[in-house]
């Protein structure tokens, strides 16, 4: 599965949803800059982890927040490994 | 404004300014001076701005809204928004205790009315301890809501500045502020802690005091801070609106040590049905409105419907025990979800439940039984128009993330939903 194609779906679903407008997805993006809130970024990573089995924020205690739209896509693909 | 002033004294008055320093300047002048006095927070929908009103009996309405000049006959004063809003002189009369009314949600959708004093909201601050000059505090929450209103008060009370947050501004803007004017402590919830660290701006301050209160602080999150601040002292708060602020834990660990139930200096709590009850001079008196429930226990216990599970010396908060989800600070009802899912002309039933979520603490589900039957195509038209029905009726937080078809749900021998979190 195409992580990067899946994740930017989601975001642009969410942001379709929650009437928000998105920024150009590039990676080095800061997350609060792509137009969505924490609320958005929350429904995410529940759809992301119907989508892809995985949840990388919780299998991890010591969380280093992802910061740009790169390293969030980062944080999932090391996870799938 | 200072003509007003004889005309508010002694009044019932809501003050629903949507500017933090307007509002931060009428309460400093309206305690002593109103009777009761109801903080309006600027992110909960006018909509319920008259029947706030109508329990307060509120005579006055003083925002910095463009509001008609009256609200259901009453008399509406607007603040400029500059925080050089003089709203009453110095009355010559003894001051009164001015109630002081907090909004937290309610079952139904409308908000709860909350009554403190300015004694019960300053009891755990030592007025005989040196001023703090050096201390500039900050806080992610509005100063109308409890967490943010402790700390504006404790800064007032003890000499030290603060850098008020502005819901309207970005959290880079905040924090740029934060860090220009050299802030020393700092508080917010899990949540809100869980954001700033996703920007690169969470870098600029430099804290020596990181406070989480009005959620579970899970061991991540303390973590990631310890990480991201190494000189700061980390602790997190348990309070509420209710109960006020009953402790707060130093250690870095999620959870309290048993411990503290028994060894917090001014607090009396105990363990009832695995629910957290606080008593203390910190804690509200009640609740406004006629048909309202009782705020205390007959022991004048708080019952703060927190769960807690004992392990190996340790409590840890499991949720609620009445099913509320803690949505990032915003408390959902899951019957409230569950009325609107109801009404969606294809669905038979519904359960609202909590997911943990590592960006807010908790996200709201629902798994829904639907009348008929559905190929997976129509499965997921459905799911999307169910979703949009409900954001259509429900503040963005309580709708669910997800939706679930199932064949039913558990009723038990009480007639009630089986209510288990995910």
């Amino acid at each position: 599965m195409d992580i990067r194609a899946e994740i930017t779906e989601q975001f642009k679903q969410v942001a379709l949803e929650q009437d928000k407008t998105l920024a150009t997805l590039t990676d080095d993006l800061p997350l609060l800059d792509s137009g969505l809130d924490s609320l958005c970024f929350a429904v995410v990573v529940v759809r992301l982890e119907n989508v892809l089995g995985a949840d990388p924020f919780s299998t991890d205690e010591d969380v280093r927040f992802p910061v740009t739209f790169g390293d969030f896509i980062k944080f999932y693909e090391q996870a799938a490994q | 404004m200072n003509c007003h002033a004889e005309k508010l004294a002694g009044l019932s008055v809501v003050l629903a300014a949507i500017d933090p320093f307007a509002a931060a300047a009428a309460m400093i002048q309206l305690d002593g001076v109103v009777r009761r006095m109801v903080l309006y927070p600027p992110d909960l929908s006018r909509e319920h701005l008259s029947f706030v009103a109508e329990t307060a009996v509120a005579e006055v309405i003083v925002t910095d809204l463009s509001l008609p000049v009256e609200v259901d006959a009453r008399v509406v004063f607007v603040v400029p928004g500059d925080g050089r809003a003089s709203l009453a002189t110095e009355s010559e009369n003894s001051p009164l205790e001015t109630e002081w009314i907090l909004l937290t949600s309610g079952t139904t959708g409308r908000p709860k009315l909350v009554q403190h004093n300015l004694a019960s909201l300053t009891a755990d601050i030592d007025f005989h301890r040196a001023l703090s000059v050096s201390v500039v505090w900050s806080t992610f929450y509005d100063i109308r809501r409890y967490g943010g209103l402790h700390i504006f008060l404790d800064a007032l009370c003890s000499g030290a500045s603060m850098v008020i947050s502005n819901g309207e501004e970005a959290l880079r803007e905040f924090l740029t502020r934060a860090e220009e004017y050299g802030v020393t402590n700092i508080s917010g919830t899990p949540s809100h802690w869980r954001r700033a660290l996703m920007s690169p701006w969470a870098a600029q301050i430099a804290p020596k005091y990181v406070r989480l209160s009005g959620e579970i602080a899970d061991q991540a999150i303390l973590n990631s801070l310890r990480a991201q601040y190494p000189h700061a002292r980390i602790g997190h708060t348990f309070a509420s609106t209710e109960a006020g602020v009953a402790f707060s834990v130093n250690d870095e660990l999620m959870g309290f040590s048993m411990e503290v139930l028994d060894h917090t200096a001014d607090v009396d709590m105990k363990v009832v049905d695995s629910t957290l009850r606080v008593r203390s001079e910190r804690m509200a008196s009640r609740y406004l409105g006629a048909d309202s429930p009782a705020l205390r226990d007959r022991d004048g216990f708080v019952d703060t419907g927190d769960a807690l599970e004992l392990r190996d010396g340790r409590y840890y908060l499991v949720g609620r025990r009445d099913g509320i989800v803690n949505v990032g600070g915003f408390k959902v009802h899951p019957e409230e979800v569950e009325a609107v899912i109801n009404r969606h002309p294809a669905v038979a039933m519904s359960l609202v439940k909590a997911k943990k979520n590592p960006i807010t603490g908790a996200l709201v589900i629902a798994d829904v039984v639907i009348k008929g039957c559905l190929s997976e195509e129509d499965s997921g038209a459905l799911q999307g128009d169910i979703l949009q029905f409900c954001r259509g009726e429900l503040a963005a937080y309580k709708v669910p993330a997800t939706l679930h078809f199932v064949p039913s749900l558990d009723v038990g021998t009480s007639g009630k939903m089986v209510r288990r979190n995910a």
